[in-house]
């Protein structure tokens, strides 16, 4: 059976990448990534089944914060409920998308603001060396030169640009590409059956 | 058909069938990247002190592009369920997006089955921590403050919410290692992670812990790909200088 599941992977894997070169194999590939969407779908159940398993189990063992997993299961299923009852179009099931879920992670982006300047404070003392001192200057170079200024400066006009499309761009290029590369060969270990995710020993 | 693109892949798949399959006499050298020589360390530690490791692997989706940091994270929780699973505490492993934390645990289970250890092995250690990047990393910060965990590993497709989780394993004053294969994430663990890995570094965790055939191919074909680009883009930068194309 493993070998079947393994056999099966690998074949549907390889005719999903050859279908992005060879335009015959196209159909073949939609049809299996379709099938690849419909599980993801299944998955996604799956997944908040894990989510109410977990927290139901840290409510029942009474675990340091399980008042936390006591509000997530009750939230959880009122919202399955009266998204059951009123559908996901009607205005007070989007008024729960709107009114809790955006200003809470707005409020965790303001969060990350500050957990990052501090952590920038943090670093020269976790780590005193040259690429620390580069990154520091770089962040507090590009603040300086990212404010609109009333007048204009040569670290407006030449400087920013400079380290933006030339430094910093072919920086990015590089690390890019440096994961293109890994992702590519990680995918092909996977393909055969190197490395298995799905499970094979 | 686009030949150019089959052709890279081609031969990168036959590059790294060829390298899997000849045998190395001497153990493969690599440069030392101090991040993963500590986490070997770590790894072990937390066995004899029966403490926790906790790994996240993010929100990719493996339908998207994104999918391949993800598997090199799932290929780490392998070798990681391998070497821990007679611990006291299993490994925990979160993720972002439902069809990665059911293959967190598959990979946990064959992990454990691989070392003769299946029934020791626990669904829970497997997790969905949240369906949104932001509701991902606030879901995972409790496991890491209460669930007695020693060392952290945030490796696959994080965003700049990577730093919640690097400020509270500073809080907390255990190890944190962060590797993620987008940009904007790796600037923001390079400030607050204690070990961050940058770039292609991402897909070397496995290789450096555990360095079978493929992952010790994979990481020379990878080198070998560099090369050529490196003297693609310069061939194609003197042709540019001297006006040919």
């Amino acid at each position: 059976m493993r070998y079947i599941a393994v056999a099966i992977a690998i074949v549907a894997g390889l005719i999903v990448l050859i279908g992005y070169f060879v335009p015959a194999l196209a159909g073949v590939q939609d049809v299996l990534l379709n099938w690849a969407i419909i599980l993801a779908g299944v998955a996604a159940l799956v997944g908040v089944f894990n989510l109410i398993s977990v927290h139901g189990d840290k409510v029942r063992r009474r675990e340091k914060g399980s008042i936390y997993s006591a509000i997530l299961l009750i939230s959880l299923f009122a919202s399955f409920i009266f998204g059951l009852a009123l559908g996901p179009d009607n205005p007070n099931m989007r008024l729960l998308v709107s009114a809790v879920i955006v200003p809470v992670e707005a409020t965790l982006m303001a969060l990350l603001s500050v957990t990052l300047l501090y952590a920038s404070i943090r670093l020269l003392r976790r780590r005193t060396d040259l690429m620390s001192i580069v990154f520091l200057l770089t962040v507090v170079l590009m603040l300086i030169a990212s404010a609109t200024l009333p007048f204009s400066s040569p670290l407006n006009d030449l400087i920013r640009p400079w380290i933006q499309q030339v430094l910093a761009l072919g920086g990015a290029r590089g690390i890019l590409i440096g994961v293109a590369l890994g992702t590519l060969t990680t995918g092909l270990r996977v393909l055969f059956g190197a490395d298995r995710p799905y499970g094979g020993n | 058909m686009n030949l150019i693109g089959l052709g890279i892949v081609g031969f990168a798949a036959v590059l790294l069938l060829a390298l899997s399959l000849i045998k190395r006499k001497s153990p493969p050298i690599w440069r030392v990247i101090p991040a993963l020589t500590r986490l070997a360390r770590i790894v072990d530690l937390s066995v004899e002190d029966g403490t926790r490791l906790f790994v996240a692997l993010g929100r990719a989706s493996l339908l998207t592009p994104r999918g391949g940091a993800p598997l090199a994270g799932l290929a780490l929780l392998r070798h990681i369920a391998e070497r821990t699973s007679l611990s006291d505490r299993p490994p925990v492993a979160v993720a972002g997006e439902s069809s990665l934390a059911l293959l967190a645990q598959d990979t946990l289970q064959a992990g454990y089955r691989a070392m003769g250890a299946g029934d020791l092995y626990q669904p829970s250690s497997g997790r969905l921590s949240g369906m949104t990047p932001f509701s991902a990393a606030a879901g995972a910060m409790p496991i890491i403050r209460d669930e007695n965990v020693s060392a952290s590993m945030l490796v696959g497709d994080f965003g700049v919410e990577a730093a919640l989780l690097a400020d509270v394993a500073e809080r907390e004053n255990t190890f944190l290692l962060g590797a993620s294969s987008d940009i904007s994430s790796q600037a923001a663990l390079f400030a607050s992670a204690q070990e961050p890995l940058l770039g292609e570094e991402l897909f070397a965790t496995a290789a450096y812990l555990d360095s079978n055939s493929s992952h010790a191919a994979s990481l020379t074909v990878q080198d070998v790909l560099r090369w050529l680009i490196i003297l693609a883009l310069l061939a194609g930068a003197a042709l540019k200088l001297i006006g040919l194309i």
